[in-house]
């Protein structure tokens, strides 16, 4: 392989006279981590409903969220991101488009990504949370009716206590999912980690130092989201309960 | 070349007063300096990988029939003829590998690909990687933009978006131009061609910078060419080369040879006019129209491999 490393090209200053190279590789990674963490919380907050939906005696709520989690789920996430981009401006009202487009574009980019990335996320939590609550034994749900519990409060207390810490190792797959997922910003133009590496290495023609370095930052985020999880699965265990030990 | 025409006479004379000429072929073969790098492999393995392109028009394409055209492809097959003549191989394997602006130069470094003509800047980093044969097309970015727009030169744009491929030399002579004028420019990357186009035409930009020949190209695939036109003196220029290993001497004396040849010939020009003055087999039929400037013509008159 004729090939010419050189390691030291991150502290080099970029041919755009805009800093380091290195500073490049930064800010991609603090849009990841933004981005990211954003997205799971909305996402977080929008799979547990819909996830709880889909198991309510209530049918209404039941079709929606199927249908919710049925679109968002079984598509790509490129083909959804492109819509957000691309073609929803053009369906809205002229005027409610143009002024998205008029928006300043790096805003606008971040908030159709963070849209686009929290729909398919929680989408993909929700199942995780149905999941979690069919696999309560159907007798507690009735031990709880026949205590007097209505539905809201046989779920808060007795159902969702339970499904919620069995959850938490599928979830932690998931919460690694958006750090990678978030990559698919670059597409329309954000340039997060992935999208920085590109550029640094298409700039500075160092390709392969350029990727090793961004596989090195995204496996030291997911290890320290497998950390974080590892730890919040062992504090709220409940010892002799789902053979948490 | 490898056969060196000094080589062929001093051997091809005392040949053909011994013998036949089937046996001093197979002499000459025998005596001709050892082979390295991409012509050895080639040679070895019966097979050259050449690097495509989807939709780098009219350089390297896939065209309307699903087959890949292009004014660059087409000299790089010229290139696989010359290989195949030089090398005596009966039977030579072309194996094509479609390639994007991402993946073209670690492609070349790594050498799973043999030889990359479509529309590659030589510059000083990627000679870093790869080496460039003699150039074939000379460029300049300029602006792209709807008439009605009002915008004529750079400095029109300031505080405005404008759109330009991500990581390409555009985009890097953008970012000076702004650095340097803090003209508050906000760029908005696009990933290819195609979505750069996109971007200006859905508005979220009023202007997309490019190389100009992929401007006119863009221009004469839009739905309503009228609308659009080309505006901005270039700030600098560029040249496309063919990209090849690193260092090789002998395959680049090779494919400089090819190119140089084909502009004394006056292929290049008949070819030139073949993909940019007439109709090419893309979406119906549409003509570049780019008529060859001056930097081309000088070009024609001094073959040569520098970067501009």
């Amino acid at each position: 392989m004729h090939y010419s490393w050189d390691w030291l090209i991150f502290f080099k200053p970029s041919v755009t006279g805009e800093g380091v190279y290195g500073l490049m590789l930064l800010r991609g990674l603090l849009w990841t981590v933004v981005l990211s963490l954003l997205a799971w919380t909305l996402a977080l907050g929008l799979g547990l409903i819909a996830g709880v939906a889909r198991t309510l005696p209530n049918r209404a709520a039941r079709y929606l969220s199927t249908a919710y989690i049925h679109c968002f789920r079984n598509t790509p996430l490129l083909v959804q991101l492109f819509l957000w981009y691309f073609v929803v401006p053009e369906l809205l009202p002229v005027d409610w488009g143009n002024a998205l487009k008029q928006m300043n574009p790096t805003t606008n980019q971040f908030l159709t990504v963070l849209v686009a990335l929290t729909l398919y996320t929680a989408a993909k939590a929700a199942e995780q949370v149905r999941a979690g609550i069919e696999s309560v034994p159907r007798s507690q749900k009735q031990a709880a009716m026949a205590l007097g519990l209505g539905t809201v409060a046989a779920y808060r207390h007795v159902i969702l206590p339970q499904a919620l810490r069995i959850v938490i190792p599928p979830l932690t797959s998931d919460f690694l999912n958006v750090f990678k997922n978030s990559a698919v910003a670059l597409t329309i133009g954000l340039m997060e980690l992935t999208g920085q590496t590109r550029q640094l290495s298409e700039f500075s023609a160092h390709p392969f130092e350029a990727f090793i370095a961004a596989t090195v930052i995204y496996m030291a985020i997911t290890y320290g989201v497998i950390v974080l999880m590892r730890r919040i699965e062992f504090r709220v265990r409940v010892p002799g309960l789902l053979g948490a030990a | 070349m490898t056969f060196k025409p000094t080589i062929h006479a001093a051997l091809i004379r005392p040949c053909l007063a011994l013998a036949g000429l089937a046996l001093c072929a197979s002499v000459a073969a025998q005596t001709v300096q050892p082979l390295d790098g991409t012509l050895k492999k080639i040679k070895d393995t019966g097979t050259i990988t050449v690097a495509t392109r989807g939709a780098s028009i009219p350089f390297n394409y896939l065209d309307d029939n699903n087959k890949q055209a292009g004014f660059a492809w087409e000299i790089s097959q010229r290139v696989v003829e010359q290989v195949k003549k030089d090398l005596k191989l009966a039977k030579l394997e072309v194996k094509t590998l479609e390639v994007t602006p991402q993946t073209r130069i670690p492609l070349v470094a790594n050498q799973t690909v043999d030889l990359e003509c479509s529309s590659t800047t030589n510059n000083a980093e990627r000679q870093n990687q790869v080496s460039f044969s003699t150039t074939f097309f000379v460029v300049g970015a300029r602006l792209l933009v709807r008439k009605s727009s009002g915008i004529k030169h750079w400095s029109d744009l300031v505080g405005k978006n404008v759109v330009v491929s991500a990581g390409t030399t555009a985009e890097r002579m953008l970012r000076q131009l702004n650095e340097k004028n803090k003209w508050g420019i906000n760029i908005i990357l696009a990933k290819d061609i195609n979505e750069n186009f996109l971007t200006v035409e859905t508005g979220r930009a009023v202007a997309a910078t490019q190389d100009d020949i992929i401007l006119f190209s863009n221009i004469a695939r839009a739905r309503n060419p009228a609308d659009w036109e080309v505006v901005g003196v270039p700030q600098q220029k560029e040249a496309y080369g063919c990209m090849l290993r690193k260092g090789d001497v002998t395959f680049k004396k090779l494919v400089d040879g090819v190119i140089t040849g084909m502009m004394r010939s006056g292929e290049f020009a008949s070819l030139y006019e073949k993909y940019f003055l007439k109709p090419i087999a893309v979406k119906g039929n549409v003509t570049v129209n780019f008529p060859m400037s001056p930097d081309m013509q000088e070009l024609m008159r001094h073959p040569n491999d520098q970067p501009l």
